[in-house]
């Protein structure tokens, strides 16, 4: 046994041109950062100020930053993938082998769900739900920043399978006995396994941190239905969150005895059932749609309030919707695979909870829609990506309920009508809301608006791009054309995929004009500043607090008397029925102390986790004795605050002036 | 957006007419069945989710902030009879549509013979890497990639895998079934025309998986009992040994058949996965192996 383990030179695919020049230009990309850190000397302040940081916006900040680079890794793949299965029609082979596109494919859906829209959605909680609650930071600040980088861990360890060793070639999905060692005896599986393992432990700790928030941390008379619309989807992810994760922990360290140890839960002999491994994978796979699309919803619900000028419409009604779907997600999973050969009563059951689910998602529609009624529609950035959202996503939605029928569903199945389908509900379900929320949000993060224009031109490449390329998957799905061909015999499908290769051009401008609008905003910030706390006339507590806010959030904890306590206020007081500032008295604030439990930790748990991948026991001892001492050092030391003084908070007050004071 | 309209309705059509070989052109009872459902629940759908998306636009345009002719209604935010109507819509839908679902998954059900004066062909499917290979246990031939079937003759699937799971799919006659070792699917179909129509495996299963598709010729009853005659005859034999070398993995494989085919070789297939009990660290199960 080599003290390496598996791991040779002969890990590395220098045959492979398409990975190294990746691999080369990805290093030169990382190197040039690093160098411009260190020659500006930002280190130091970085080390400070963000990667021991246990503040809530700042680990929501970097949460969006990781997602939005992945996001890039995430699209390359999509478009590598697009211009495959544009040439490689008839006898054309494409320009990449079956054993390239197939890691391709399947990177693609684990970065996109995992690394992109999961750390997108839960960097927004991080940043607005202690914010919107009216409060200083989540329960546990040292774990959420552990959480952080947990995820961080995964994403590196997934990243780093391109240039050592490879991806797993079996999907997303990594259904056995494909996944097993028998028939996938590369690393590929176990750096999939491991590096969501490690990831879905640090979101099932920002699960208990942020339920623990929600249900025992909001500022003082902020009962349940005073809490933002959007805490309630916050709530609601979460929770599922805490009962989804640990079933794809418990299945993955399964298929993980199957591949380390030799036992047989999923294996085609010795008794093993790989459908056992389907049925776990989506009975936390729904819930998953849900953890992310549940908080796009409260985005769209802040949203159309917010720029309508009056309530959200409904709001029991989207309270009441919100945990229908919390509770409804748990009861469809079997609708993934019809073609299993269920019973007709299984099969006609799980068709019909699944097209339930779509009331209360309906209800939603409607209740926006309503809320728009008889409003003052700006139509700013936020409106246009919500607006976007409602009339993509019904038609997304009516493809999703022929899926439910199970007929339907035994003709689409794994064809690229579904890839449309689930494209169609995620990319302006989850991916609209965020932009939507980034746009929204991002003044209150760093205290001025973001530009326009490029965010027109950017929303308007997204849009039309993704309907060209989506589109077509439909007509090729109905054609017969099933997903994750790395080529194909039928000529016929090929002008369709052409088109939708088009579309994907137009969402890389989509992409890149956000870039060039984050750019742009950065270096026009003094005209774009906001000096109010509050640009967009907001309804709830984020915008009764400087922009930036400071660390501790509010000087005093907002008294909350009502729903939308902010806007009414600001309503009172303009109708002269109230002062507008209450006096204040400050007193000292303690917040937690910055740490780097969080960085320490996944260092560890990186080495560990690459070691176990490679079979190199010794290191594996290492890291993981490493976290567990790290964490154990933290738990045991004294709890460490910091206590700003009186006298700051009044300063930084009197210098970051509000309009009114709750 | 008259033009909207109309460059909508040019690629709907487009995209219809582009359909010729999917399951927008079946060839069969039973895709003809599934088809209808399919076009039934788009046109239920289609009535209320094109008015809402023309509701959002229309409404989002008219209370825009600049329009002076727009009532504003700050205080609009709940209204019974509005709730009663928007949770009334959508389960309204869900009540017609998962009637349909209801009903079709009983009568479509996979297992469920159809119904025909004409007696079922019984044929065994095995999804090997990667291709298919097709026992006729009535016949006593088997074929590789090539699946005939008589036309207007209800034909009856046993399935299962050799390994990996996929999924058995022809478009234009039947839903697919996944095939999985150790366990047996049932399908049933008929060809109601002839012609030469697309199968493939839908489910990723590897390398090979982009070859993994066939051929079915649905001839009539004649030609298919000549193509038994011809099949029949002189040629290797399917017995445990032959299938030890087919399973063995292979891609792009050209169509060829077997003459004859030992007796209970696809029971062996299937019990012998559930009893074999090798180790982890093979290719394939001892059982699928010559020694047995």
């Amino acid at each position: 046994m080599s003290l390496l383990g598996k791991l040779s030179w002969s890990a590395i695919p220098v045959h492979q041109p398409i990975i190294m020049g990746t691999v080369a230009c990805v290093a030169i990309v990382i190197l040039a950062t690093l160098a411009w850190i260190t020659t500006r000397g930002y280190w130091p302040y970085l080390w400070r100020e963000w990667i021991t940081s246990v503040d809530h916006k700042r680990i929501g900040v970097m949460y969006f930053a990781l997602a939005m680079v992945m996001l890039v890794r995430g699209f390359a793949d999509a478009i590598m993938m697009r211009t495959q299965q544009a040439i490689a029609a008839g006898g054309a082979q494409g320009y990449l082998p079956p054993e390239h596109f197939d890691q391709i494919f399947s990177a693609h859906g684990t970065i996109m769900i995992f690394f992109v829209a999961m750390p997108l959605v839960i960097g927004l909680m991080n940043f607005v739900v202690p914010l919107q609650l009216g409060i200083r930071d989540v329960a546990f600040p040292t774990m959420n920043s552990v959480s952080l980088w947990l995820t961080a861990s995964g994403v590196l360890l997934a990243n780093a399978s391109l240039a050592i060793g490879e991806f797993a070639k079996t999907g997303w999905v990594a259904y056995p006995p494909l996944s097993e060692l028998q028939f996938s005896p590369g690393v590929g599986v176990d750096y999939y396994l491991w590096s969501l393992q490690i990831s879905g432990l640090g979101t099932l700790l920002t699960g208990v941190n942020f339920v623990t928030t929600i249900l025992k941390m909001r500022a003082p008379g902020m009962s349940y239905m005073r809490m933002p619309v959007f805490c309630w989807t916050a709530l609601a992810t979460n929770l599922l969150i805490v009962a989804a994760f640990p079933v794809l922990t418990a299945l993955f360290a399964m298929l993980l005895l199957d591949r380390y140890l030799g036992f047989h839960f999923f294996t085609v002999d010795g008794g093993g059932n790989a459908m056992m491994y389907v049925n776990l994978f989506w009975v936390w796979g729904h819930p998953e749609v849900y953890i992310l699309v549940m908080p796009a919803y409260g985005i769209y619900s802040e949203v159309s309030a917010t720029f309508s000028g009056k309530p959200l419409f409904g709001y029991r009604s989207m309270v009441g919707a919100t945990l229908a779907i919390c509770v409804l997600s748990y009861t469809v999973w079997l609708h993934h695979f019809f073609t299993m050969g269920a019973s007709a009563s299984v099969n006609a059951f799980f068709g019909i909870t699944s097209m339930i689910i779509g009331v209360p998602t309906g209800v939603k529609i409607f209740n926006w829609l309503f809320t728009m009624y008889g409003g003052r529609v700006r139509f700013t950035l936020p409106v246009l990506w919500t607006i976007g959202f409602m009339v993509t996503f019904v038609f997304g939605g009516l493809t999703g309920v022929l899926l439910a029928l199970p007929p339907v569903d035994w003709q689409v199945h794994n064809s690229l009508f579904l890839v449309a389908h689930f494209h169609h509900v995620i990319v302006p379900g989850v991916l609209f809301g965020v932009m939507a929320g980034y746009n929204y949000w991002f003044p209150k993060a760093f205290g001025f608006r973001l530009e326009e224009r490029w965010g027109v031109a950017s929303f308007w490449c997204w849009f039309i791009g993704f309907h060209l390329a989506f589109m077509p998957l439909y007509v090729v799905g109905l054609m017969g054309m099933t997903r994750r061909m790395q080529h194909y015999d039928v000529l016929s499908w090929q002008p369709w995929l052409w088109v939708a290769e088009a579309g994907a051009v137009i969402v890389l401008a989509g992409i890149a004009c956000q870039f060039v609008q984050l750019v742009v905003s950065v270096r026009n910030r003094e005209e774009l500043r906001d000096t109010t706390g509050d640009p967009w006339n907001g309804r709830t507590l984020e915008w009764a607090t400087a922009s930036p806010p400071p660390a501790w959030n509010f000087a005093v904890l907002p008294q909350v008397g009502e729903l939308d306590a902010f806007w009414a206020k600001k309503q009172r007081v303009g109708a002269k029925q109230e002062q507008p500032m209450l006096q204040r008295d400050y007193k000292p604030i303690e917040v937690p102390s910055n740490n780097p439990t969080g960085f320490v930790t996944s260092f560890f748990v990186v080495i560990g986790g690459f070691a176990l991948i490679w079979h190199i026991w010794w290191m594996a001892g290492l890291g993981l004795l490493g976290a567990a001492a790290t964490l154990l050092a933290f738990m045991f030391h004294p709890d460490e605050e910091v206590e700003i003084p009186a006298e700051q908070i009044a300063l930084f007050d009197r210098t970051h002036p509000v309009e009114v004071s709750l | 957006m008259r033009y909207v309209l109309l460059t909508f309705v040019l690629i709907g059509a487009t995209a219809l007419g582009g359909c010729a070989e999917g399951v927008l052109d079946p060839k069969g009872p039973i895709t003809f069945a599934e088809r209808q459902i399919l076009f039934n629940a788009t046109g239920i759908m289609l009535a209320i989710v094109v008015p809402v998306m023309f509701a959002t636009l229309g409404v989002a345009f008219w209370f825009r902030a600049s329009n002076e002719r727009a009532r504003y209604r700050p205080d609009f935010k709940y209204s019974g009879r509005i709730e009663l109507l928007v949770w009334s819509i959508p389960l309204m839908t869900v009540l017609l549509v998962g009637t349909v679902a209801w009903v079709s998954s009983y009568d479509l059900d996979p297992p469920r013979p159809i119904a025909s004066s004409a007696k079922p062909v019984k044929v065994q499917v095995v999804s090997l890497d990667w291709k298919w290979l097709f026992i006729y246990p009535e016949q006593g031939i088997a074929s590789v990639n090539q699946l005939t079937i008589p036309v207007g003759t209800p034909v009856s699937f046993e399935l299962t895998s050799s390994g990996v799971m996929n999924s058995f799919f022809v478009p234009q006659l039947a839903g697919q079934i996944y095939t999985m070792a150790g366990m047996v699917t049932h399908l049933n179909l008929q060809a109601d025309y002839p012609g030469s129509y697309r199968g493939a495996s839908a489910n990723f299963s590897g390398d090979g998986f982009a070859d993994m598709h066939f051929n079915v010729d649905a001839v009539p009853p004649e030609t298919f009992a000549n193509w038994v005659a011809s099949t029949r005859g002189a040629g290797r034999v399917l017995d445990a040994q032959a299938y030890a070398d087919l399973v063995k993995p292979s891609k792009a494989v050209a169509p060829f058949t077997y003459p004859s085919i030992a007796p209970g070789l696809f029971a062996g297939i299937l019990s012998a996965e559930l009893q074999s009990d090798q180790g982890i660290c093979v290719r394939y199960p001892e059982s699928m192996r010559a020694a047995r």
